[in-house]
C-alpha cells in the first residue's frame, strides 16, 4: 500500500535511521546467522517438554483415558480447558492480520507475521485435544462427514462438537493460507539473498516462484484483502462456536447465552497477551527493537486492558443473571464457583483477568516492558483458569448432589499440557530461525511514511519550506 | 545324461502291431477335447460379457482370495455339541425353578440358563414362593463361577483320590465307634428334611456322633425364647403386610434380621392406599435400612432399647415392671407404645436384641396385641443354632474330646471369635474333614478338605418356613467333576449306595403327596401342611423384670451387624458384592466402624475428601475384653446413637480370595459369646484409610424437587398441586407448566410400545437387589476399589441415599427458601455450607437413579457421531460400536447416569475380576455386549429383554399382557417400588401410575421429559 502522508504527531513505527536495505538485513539476520546458546537452551527445554508430552499422549492412547484424572461426573477437565485455551490464544493472529488490515492499522505490520505464526502453532496444539480426549481416537475420522460403507451412518449436525470440527479446521486452513500469502515476498527475499544452493532451492519452493513483478504485487495485495475479508468473520465465529459446546448444554454454569461474546473477548485478550509474551522476547533476542517498538507494546496493552474489562463485565453479568434468574441450580452453580471447593481457581481467574489488566490504565506501567511481560503471562494463567473454572466447577456439582465429586489431575494430564507448551515453542523457535519474522515487504511500504528518520526529514523540510 | 531305460505303460506295448498303442501315440488325449464346442461358436463368444481382461481379473481375485484365506484369522474356539441336547436351543434361554439356602440367605428362585449355563437369578413368582432374592442371592450366580473354588478332595493339603479320602473317613468313624469317642457333625442350619433325615441316619450308624448346628451369625436368643414359649426351635415368619403400626427395636428387618426377607410384606403397607399407610417407629443404634425407612427413628443404645422394650411391654401387655428409661426417650417410646396398643391386632413389634428375655417380651407383646402379623405366621426353619450347644462343642474340642470332626457349610476358623484357639484345638482331633465350596480358612487347616457343589449344581429339598416345601435342582452339571455334595458324602459314609437324587426323591414322596415330583420340580415350591405361630402362653413377668435390671456397659457399645453387600461373608470373593455400595454409607470394598459425630469429635476422628474426591477416614484400634482389632477405619455415621459404634461381619477374609477382595477387618474376632453387642474401647491410631465411597455429598442441599416429599396428613387432605408442585415458566406473560413449553416436535408415539419405568419412593427400601440384578443382566464391569474411589464406579443403576441436614428434609427446603442475601445468619453463603453437613439424626431417603430415557435427551443432541439416539419405544439407545468416546453426553446428562469405560475392563490383568477369568466370563449374558474401552455405556432399559418379549408375542401372534415387559431391576424388585411396562397399554399398571397424583419426573424443569417416573414419598409422621 502506498506510503502516503502521515501526521507528524503520530509516533514513528520504524525507529532509527533505517533504509530498505537495513530492513532486509535486519529481518534476514536471524535466518542467515547461527543460533546462539540461549536459543539452543530454550529449544532443548521445549523439545524435552514436547517429547514428554508425546510420551504421555502415547500412554493415554495405548492404555485409556483412565490415565487422566477424569471421573463419572467430571468428563472433561484439563483436556478441553487446554483446547479452549489454545484456541483462544490463536485468536490474536487473525485479529491482527485481518481485522487490523481492514481497518488500515499500520502498526500491525511489525507483528502480524509472528502473531499469525503463533495462531497457527496454537491451533495445532488446540486441535490435538479434541482428538486425544476421545476414548477411541483411532476412530476420530468418524466425526467427519465422509461418505462411508458403515451403512447409513452420518455425523450428527446438531452436535456443537461437530461444529467445532468445522470451525477449527476452517480456521486453521484460512489462517495458514493467509499467513503463507504474506510470506511469499519475504521468502523470495530470503531466496534472493541465499548463498548456498540448498537454501536457495528451499526458499524458492517456499516462495512459490515469486518474481516481484508489478502483477505479482497487485495480485498479492488483492488476495490479502480478500483473505482478510474471509478471515474476519472467523475471528468471531471460531470462539463463538467453541463457546456453543457449553452454551447449548443444560448444565448450570454452561447454559449461558452470554458465552459467545464473552468467549471472543476472552480469546482476543489471551491472544494479545501471548503475542506480547512472545514479541517482548523476540524483539530483544532477534534485535528487532527498531520495528517492534514500545509503541507496539503499548497498543497491545491497551487492547489487553479493554478486552480484560469486557471479560470482567461478562463475569459480573454471569453472577447477576444467576441471581436474577431465580433458578436455584443456576444460583448455586455460581455461588459454588466463587466459594466452593474450587474457590481458589475462581479467584485466581478474577485476579489475573479482571484486576491485573486494570494496571494498564497507567501509562507508566503500560509502557514498561518488564511489567507488560509479567502481565502478559499473568493474563494467560488467568485465561487458563477461566476455562478450568467454567468446565470443572460447573460439572463437579451439577443437579443431583449424589453425583457431586472432585477432580484432580494426574501426571498425564499435566504432562500433556506441558507437552503442548513444549510443542508450541519448538514450532515457534524453529519458525524464528527459518522464517522472516517480520513482514519486511509490508514494513518497507510504511518506512517512508512512518519511519523515524523520514518523518524527521519531512518535518525539517516542512520547516525549511516555511522559512 | 540321457537314460536308456524304457518305461512300459501297458502290456499292450508288447504287441508290436497293437492298434491301441498306435492310437495312443497319435493322440495325446484319448477322447477328443471339445474345444470346438467351447470356442467354435463365435457368436456366443462375442456376446459373452467376460472379456479377457475380466477373466484375468477373476483369476487375480481368486488367487488373492485363496491366499487371503490361507492367512490365519483370530481363532475363537467354540466347540459344538457332539450330541445336541434335545432341550437346549442355542440362543433361547431355559428357566429352572429352584430354591437356595446357604445357612444365611434363602430364596425361591427361577434360574435363567443359556446354552446350558446358568447366567441369571430371577425370583420365582408362583404362589407359594414366599422368599425373594436379595442382592447376595442375585450375586450368587457369579459365586458359581468362582475360579478359586475347591475343585478336588485334598488330604493334608495335597490332592487325594476319593478312595483314599473315603477310606480315611470311614476308618476314623469306625475307630471312633469302636472306642466310643465323639464324632461331631458341624453344619450350618440345614432346613432340609431329607438332609436332616440323612444326618439322623448318620447319627444312628455312629452312636457316638452328634450333630452341632452352627449359625455363623447367631439368632440363638430368639430361637431360645421361641423354644421356651412354643417348645420348638424356630423363628416367626412375620407378615409385615398385615401390620399398621410397626415398632422395631434394634431389629433391621429390612436387612438381615432373623434372615430378613420381610421387605416385600413391609413395602405393601408403605404405599398409601385409601388414605392409609403403616406407621413405623424404629429404636436402634446403628443406622439401618429399617431405620432409614422409618417414620420416626430414635437412635439409642442397646441398653436403652432393652428398657424401652420393657416399657412398651408394660403399656401393651399391662405389666408394671419398674423401668428407668432415660427421660429423653420417654416421650417417643411412650408414643410408640400407645400407638401400638391402640392398633391392637394391627400392631407389630419386633426386636433384634440378642437377649432371651428381650425376645420373650417380643412374643409377649405380639401375643398381647393378638397381632395379625404374628398369630398365624409361619415358623422359619432357617436358623437352628444354639450358642449353648456351640459353646459346649468348643469346650469339648479344646479338651480333646472330639475324635472325628466333619464340617459342612461352616468356616469356624474364620468366623469364630477365638478362631486361633479353634485351629489349635483342631490338631487334637484324630480326623477333621471340611466340606466346603472353597479352600477357606477351615478347609486349609483340616486334614481332609472336600470341595462341594454350589446350590446351582445340587439336588436338595428345603422347608424354609413351615408350610412350604421347596426343591433345589441343579441347573448345570458340576463344573468340577471332583466335587461332591455333602449329602452324597453322608450317603457314602453311612454305607448307602443310593445317589442323593434317589434318596431325595424317595424321601420327598411324603411331602409331595397330592402333587407330583415333576410338578414340584417344575414349580420349585409346594404348599404343605405346617404349624403356625399361636399365642404365646408363658409367664413373661420375670423376663421383663430381669430385662429391666440390665445395666449399661462400660465404654462404648459395639454393635456387630451384617452388611447388605457381604452378609456373613460367604461370598467375599464375589466382585459384584464387593463393589456393591452399602445402601447407607455408600462405601464399597470395605468394612469400618460407624460412629456418631459427637463421639468422633471426642476421639478426634475425622472423615475428609482429598483433592480427587476420594474419602479418607481415621483408623482406630478396637479392644473388646482383651481382644484387639487394629487399624479399623472410621466412617462418621449420621444417626448413629451416641455411645455406640457399628462394625460389619464378613470382611477381613484371606483364604481362597483374590488379592483385590482381601479387604476390611474380621469383626468375628470380637463376636464374643456370639453376642452382637460388645463393650468396646477405641483408640485412634496413626494414618488415614482410603475408602471407595460412591457418594461424597451426603445431603440433598434443600433440593426438594429431586426427592419430593409430603406427609400422610397433607397427602390426604390437600390437593396434589400443593405437594407435588409442577415447575412453571412464563410464556407470553402467562404462567404455564414448564414441561409444556417445547421447541421440539415429538415423535408420534401413539403406535407401538412406549416404555416407562415407575419408581415408588415409598416402597423402595434401598435393598439393592436391583443393582446386582442389573450387573448380572447387563454385563456391567467391576472396576475395583481404586477406581471406585476415583468416582469411576460403573453401576448403571445406583440408589442415591440422602440425609437431611436439618432434622427433616422439609426443614432443609424451608431453610433454603428462607435464605436472605449472601451474608449473615440467613445468608446463602454460610447456609449452603451448613446444608452440606448431615443432621445428627437425619431423615433418610433413597432414590434409585438409572438412565431416565428422556424423550428430549440432552445426551442425544450433543454426540458428534450420533452414537446415542432415541427409539420410538422411548428407550434412549447407546450404539457402543459407533461411540468414539468424547464424553460430551455424560457431561450434558443432568442425571449423571452415563458411565465411561476408562480402561479395558475385560480380559485385562489390571482388573482381575470375573471378566478376566475364563470361568468368570461364563456368567456373561450373551445377549448383551461386553463394552470395550473408550466407550460410553448406560442403562438400556434392558432392551434385550423388551425386544425378546415383543418377538415372542409376535411369533405367537398375541397381544402382550401387562407385566410381561420387565427390566432386570423391575423383575428383581419385590417391594413393588419398580414397575415397568408400556404406557400405550392404557390398562397397564405403569400407564396408571403415570396418572397417579404422586407421579413426578426427576428435574422436570430441565425439560428432558423422562420415561422414568418417580412417586412422591409420603411420610406417616
Amino acid at each position: 500500500m502506498s506510503s502516503h502522508y502521515e501526521a507528524p504527531i503520530r509516533k514513528p513505527l520504524v525507529i532509527g535511521d533505517k533504509s530498505y536495505h537495513d530492513i532486509t538485513v535486519d529481518v534476514a539476520a536471524p535466518v542467515e546467522g547461527r543460533a546462539n546458546k540461549q536459543w539452543w537452551i530454550v529449544f532443548s527445554i521445549a523439545l524435552i517438554a514436547f517429547l514428554w508430552g508425546l510420551g504421555c499422549i502415547i500412554y493415554t492412547i495405548s492404555t485409556g483415558i483412565g490415565t487422566w484424572g477424569l471421573n463419572k461426573t467430571v468428563g472433561w477437565a484439563w483436556d478441553i480447558t487446554n483446547f479452549v485455551w489454545w484456541v483462544g490464544i490463536g485468536h490474536a493472529g487473525t485479529l491482527i492480520s485481518a481485522v487490523l488490515l481492514l481497518f488500515r492499522q499500520k502498526w500491525r505490520m511489525a507483528i502480524n507475521r509472528s502473531a499469525e505464526a503463533m495462531t497457527i502453532f496454537s491451533v495445532v496444539q488446540a486441535g490435538l485435544f479434541p482428538i486425544i480426549h476421545m476414548g477411541r481416537p483411532w476412530l476420530a475420522y468418524w466425526v467427519l462427514p465422509i461418505p462411508n460403507q458403515f451403512g447409513s451412518l452420518w455425523v450428527n449436525f446438531n452436535s456443537p462438537l461437530l461444529w467445532d470440527v468445522f470451525a477449527i479446521s476452517t480456521y486453521l486452513s484460512v489462517s495458514l493460507v493467509f499467513w503463507w500469502t504474506g510470506l511469499l515476498p519475504d521468502f523470495a527475499m530470503l531466496r534472493d539473498r541465499a548463498i548456498t544452493p540448498f537454501t536457495k532451492r528451499v526458499y524458492s519452493i517456499l516462495s512459490f516462484g515469486w518474481s516481484g513483478r508489478a502483477k505479482d504485487w497487485q495480485r498479492f495485495e488483492e488476495v490479502s484483502l480478500v483473505l482478510a475479508g474471509l478471515a474476519t468473520p472467523l475471528v468471531l465465529s471460531v470462539h463463538t462456536i467453541v463457546s456453543f459446546d457449553f452454551a447449548t448444554s443444560v448444565i448450570p454454569g454452561w447454559h449461558t447465552t452470554i458465552f459467545p461474546p464473552y468467549f471472543v473477548a476472552g480469546a482476543v485478550f489471551s491472544g494479545f497477551a501471548m503475542v506480547n509474551t512472545l514479541l517482548i522476547i523476540m524483539r530483544k533476542v532477534s534485535n528487532l527493537e527498531a520495528y517492534i517498538t514500545l509503541q507496539h507494546i503499548e497498543l497491545m496493552n491497551i487492547v489487553i486492558m479493554i478486552t480484560g474489562s469486557i471479560v470482567g463485565v461478562a463475569y459480573i453479568t454471569e453472577l447477576f443473571v444467576a441471581w436474577y434468574s431465580g433458578v436455584e441450580y443456576e444460583q448455586y452453580a455460581f455461588l459454588n464457583r466463587a466459594t466452593g471447593p474450587y474457590w481458589w481457581a475462581y479467584w485466581s481467574m478474577m485476579t489475573c483477568n479482571v484486576f491485573s489488566p486494570q494496571f494498564m490504565w497507567f501509562k507508566k506501567l503500560r509502557t514498561s516492558i518488564m511489567f507488560s511481560f509479567v502481565i502478559s503471562i499473568v493474563v494467560n494463567i488467568g485465561m487458563w483458569f477461566e476455562r478450568f473454572v467454567i468446565i470443572v466447577t460447573s460439572l463437579h456439582r451439577d443437579y443431583l448432589p449424589s453425583s457431586w465429586t472432585m477432580f484432580s489431575p494426574t501426571f498425564v494430564d499435566i504432562g500433556i499440557f506441558i507437552g503442548t507448551i513444549g510443542f508450541f515453542f519448538v514450532l515457534f523457535l524453529l519458525y524464528a530461525r527459518t522464517f522472516p519474522v517480520i513482514a519486511q515487504a509490508e514494513v518497507k511500504t510504511i518506512l517512508k511514511s512512518s519511519g523515524e528518520n523520514y518523518k524527521k526529514l519531512r518535518e525539517e523540510n516542512k520547516h525549511s519550506h516555511h522559512e | 545324461m540321457s537314460s536308456n531305460k524304457k518305461y512300459w505303460k501297458s502290456v499292450e506295448e508288447l504287441n508290436k502291431n497293437s492298434s491301441i498303442v498306435e492310437t495312443l501315440r497319435n493322440n495325446e488325449f484319448v477322447e477328443a477335447i471339445p474345444t470346438d464346442e467351447f470356442l467354435g461358436n463365435q457368436s456366443t463368444l462375442a456376446a459373452s460379457s467376460t472379456t479377457r481382461r475380466d477373466f484375468l481379473k477373476y483369476v487375480g481375485f481368486s488367487t488373492a482370495a485363496a491366499s487371503l484365506v490361507a492367512c490365519e484369522g483370530p481363532v475363537i474356539k467354540s466347540i459344538p455339541y457332539v450330541v445336541q441336547p434335545e432341550q437346549i436351543i442355542p440362543g433361547i434361554a431355559d428357566f429352572y425353578a429352584t430354591s437356595m439356602f446357604d445357612g444365611f440367605d434363602f430364596a425361591n428362585l427361577l434360574v435363567k440358563t443359556r446354552e446350558g449355563r446358568p447366567i441369571k437369578i430371577e425370583n420365582n413368582t408362583l404362589s407359594g414362593a414366599k422368599f425373594s432374592a436379595n442382592a447376595r442371592v442375585h450375586a450368587s450366580i457369579l459365586s458359581l463361577y468362582d475360579s478359586l473354588r475347591l475343585k478336588e478332595p485334598k488330604m493334608d493339603g495335597k490332592t487325594a483320590s476319593w478312595e483314599s479320602v473315603n477310606a480315611k473317613v470311614k476308618s476314623s468313624l469306625a475307630d471312633a465307634k469302636a472306642q466310643g469317642k465323639q464324632v461331631v457333625l458341624l453344619t450350618n442350619t440345614l432346613a432340609s428334611p431329607s438332609t436332616e433325615k440323612l444326618v439322623g441316619e448318620f447319627l444312628t450308624a455312629n452312636p457316638s456322633a452328634k450333630h452341632v448346628i452352627y449359625d455363623t451369625v447367631s439368632s440363638s436368643a430368639a430361637l431360645d425364647a421361641f423354644q421356651t414359649a412354643y417348645g420348638e426351635r424356630g423363628l416367626v415368619d412375620y407378615d409385615f403386610s398385615k401390620a399398621e403400626t410397626i415398632v422395631g427395636i434394634g431389629a433391621d428387618f429390612l436387612g438381615d434380621w432373623q434372615g430378613g426377607n420381610y421387605d416385600t410384606g413391609y413395602a405393601k403397607g408403605r404405599i398409601p392406599k385409601n388414605g392409609k399407610m403403616s406407621k413405623h417407629f424404629q429404636f436402634e443404634a446403628n443406622m439401618t435400612l429399617s431405620g432409614a425407612a422409618a417414620d420416626k427413628r430414635v437412635p439409642m443404645t442397646v441398653a436403652q432399647q432393652k428398657l424401652a422394650l420393657v416399657h412398651i411391654y408394660n403399656v401393651v401387655a399391662g405389666g408394671n415392671v419398674a423401668v428407668s428409661l432415660d427421660k429423653k426417650f420417654e416421650a417417643e417410646v411412650n408414643k410408640a407404645a400407645q400407638q401400638l396398643k391402640a392398633s391392637g391386632s394391627k400392631g407389630l413389634l419386633v426386636s433384634g436384641i440378642e437377649d432371651k428375655n428381650a425376645q420373650l417380651l417380643v412374643l409377649a407383646i405380639n401375643s398381647a396385641l393378638n397381632s395379625d402379623a404374628f398369630i398365624g405366621a409361619g415358623i422359619r426353619q432357617i436358623r437352628k443354632g444354639s450358642n449353648e450347644v456351640m459353646t459346649q462343642f468348643l469346650a469339648d474340642l479344646k479338651g480333646g474330646a472330639v475324635h472325628t470332626l466333619i464340617m459342612s457349610g461352616v468356616n469356624p476358623a474364620y468366623s469364630l471369635p477365638n478362631a486361633k484357639e479353634f485351629v489349635e484345638s483342631l490338631k487334637k482331633v484324630n480326623l477333621s474333614v471340611a466340606v466346603s465350596l472353597k479352600e477357606d480358612e477351615t478347609a486349609s487347616v483340616s486334614k481332609i478338605a472336600i470341595g462341594t457343589t454350589h446350590y446351582l449344581e445340587s439336588w436338595n429339598d428345603l422347608v424354609l418356613t413351615k408350610g412350604t416345601y421347596a426343591l433345589t435342582q441343579p441347573t448345570i452339571n458340576p463344573l468340577f467333576k471332583q466335587t461332591k455334595q455333602f449329602q452324597e458324602l453322608l450317603l457314602d459314609w453311612t454305607g448307602n449306595s443310593a445317589s442323593y437324587y434317589d434318596y431325595l426323591r424317595l424321601n420327598s414322596a411324603s411331602y409331595t403327596a397330592g402333587s407330583s415330583w415333576n410338578k414340584v420340580v417344575h414349580d420349585g415350591v409346594l404348599a404343605i401342611a405346617g404349624a403356625t405361630v399361636g399365642t404365646a402362653v408363658f409367664d413373661f413377668v420375670s423376663a421383663a423384670s430381669s430385662l429391666s435390671q440390665s445395666v449399661a456397659q462400660k465404654g462404648l457399645e459395639l454393635i456387630l451387624y451384617t452388611k447388605t453387600g457381604l452378609g456373613d461373608g460367604q461370598q467375599a470373593n464375589n466382585p459384584w458384592l464387593q463393589e456393591f455400595p452399602d445402601p447407607i454409607t455408600r462405601v464399597s470394598w470395605d468394612n469400618y466402624i460407624t460412629i456418631s459425630k459427637a463421639d468422633a469429635e471426642a476421639k478426634e476422628l475425622v472423615n475428609y475428601n482429598v483433592a480427587d474426591g476420594g474419602l479418607n477416614g481415621s483408623y482406630v484400634t478396637l479392644t473388646v475384653d482383651g481382644a484387639k482389632l487394629e487399624n479399623v477405619p472410621v466412617i462418621i455415621q449420621p444417626g448413629q446413637a451416641i455411645g455406640t459404634i457399628g462394625l460389619a461381619f464378613g470382611y477381613g477374609k484371606k483364604a481362597a480370595l483374590k488379592e483385590e477382595m482381601q479387604v476390611g477387618v474380621n469383626a468375628y474376632a470380637l463376636y464374643k459369646s456370639f453376642n452382637n453387642v460388645q463393650s468396646v474401647t477405641i483408640e485412634k491410631t496413626a494414618g488415614d484409610h482410603e475408602f471407595a465411597c460412591v457418594q461424597l455429598q451426603k445431603t440433598l442441599m434443600g433440593r426438594g424437587d429431586i426427592i419430593k416429599e409430603t406427609t400422610l396428613e397433607i397427602f390426604n387432605t390437600v390437593d396434589a398441586k400443593e405437594w407435588n408442585i409442577q415447575p412453571m415458566v412464563s410464556l407470553d406473560h402467562n404462567p404455564v407448566k414448564a414441561v409444556e413449553v417445547d421447541l421440539w416436535t415429538s415423535f408420534d408415539r401413539s403406535v407401538g410400545h412406549h416404555f416407562n419405568l415407575s419408581v415408588d419412593l415409598n416402597a423402595c427400601t434401598g435393598c439393592g437387589a436391583c443393582v446386582i440384578a442389573c450387573h448380572a443382566e447387563n454385563n456391567v464391569p467391576v472396576v475395583g476399589k481404586s477406581e471406585v474411589r476415583r468416582s469411576r464406579d460403573m453401576h448403571w443403576l445406583r440408589i442415591d441415599r440422602y440425609y437431611s441436614s436439618e432434622t427433616t428434609f422439609e426443614g432443609d427446603n424451608n431453610k433454603k427458601n428462607n435464605f436472605d442475601g449472601l451474608f449473615g445468619d440467613k445468608g446463602s453463603l454460610g447456609g449452603f455450607g451448613e446444608m452440606e453437613l448431615a443432621s445428627e439424626n437425619p431423615q433418610v431417603a433413597f432414590q434409585p437413579v438409572m438412565c431416565q430415557h428422556c424423550n428430549h435427551a440432552p445426551c442425544e443432541t450433543v454426540c458428534p457421531v450420533a452414537a446415542t439416539s432415541h427409539s420410538r419405544q422411548g428407550q434412549n439407545h447407546m450404539a457402543y460400536n459407533r461411540c468414539v468416546g468424547t464424553r460430551y453426553c455424560a457431561n450434558n446428562c443432568p442425571y449423571k447416569v452415563r458411565r465411561f469405560n476408562w480402561f479395558l475392563y475385560s480380559k485385562n490383568n489390571e482388573f482381575d475380576y470375573h471378566m478376566n477369568d475364563d470361568l468368570g466370563r461364563m456368567v456373561l449374558n450373551p445377549d448383551v455386549n461386553v463394552r470395550s474401552r473408550g466407550v460410553m455405556e448406560k442403562c438400556s432399559m434392558c432392551i434385550q429383554m423388551t425386544q425378546k418379549t415383543i418377538l415372542d408375542a409376535k411369533r405367537e401372534g398375541r397381544v402382550i399382557k401387562d407385566g410381561e415387559f420387565q427390566t432386570a431391576c423391575s423383575a428383581a424388585c419385590t417391594s413393588g417400588a419398580m414397575i415397568f411396562g408400556d404406557i400405550n397399554d392404557k390398562e397397564s399398571k405403569v400407564a396408571q401410575s403415570l396418572e397417579n397424583d404422586r407421579m413426578y419426573h426427576l428435574l422436570e424443569h430441565v425439560g428432558t421429559k423422562p420415561n422414568v417416573q418417580y412417586h412422591v414419598k409420603v411420610r406417616n409422621t
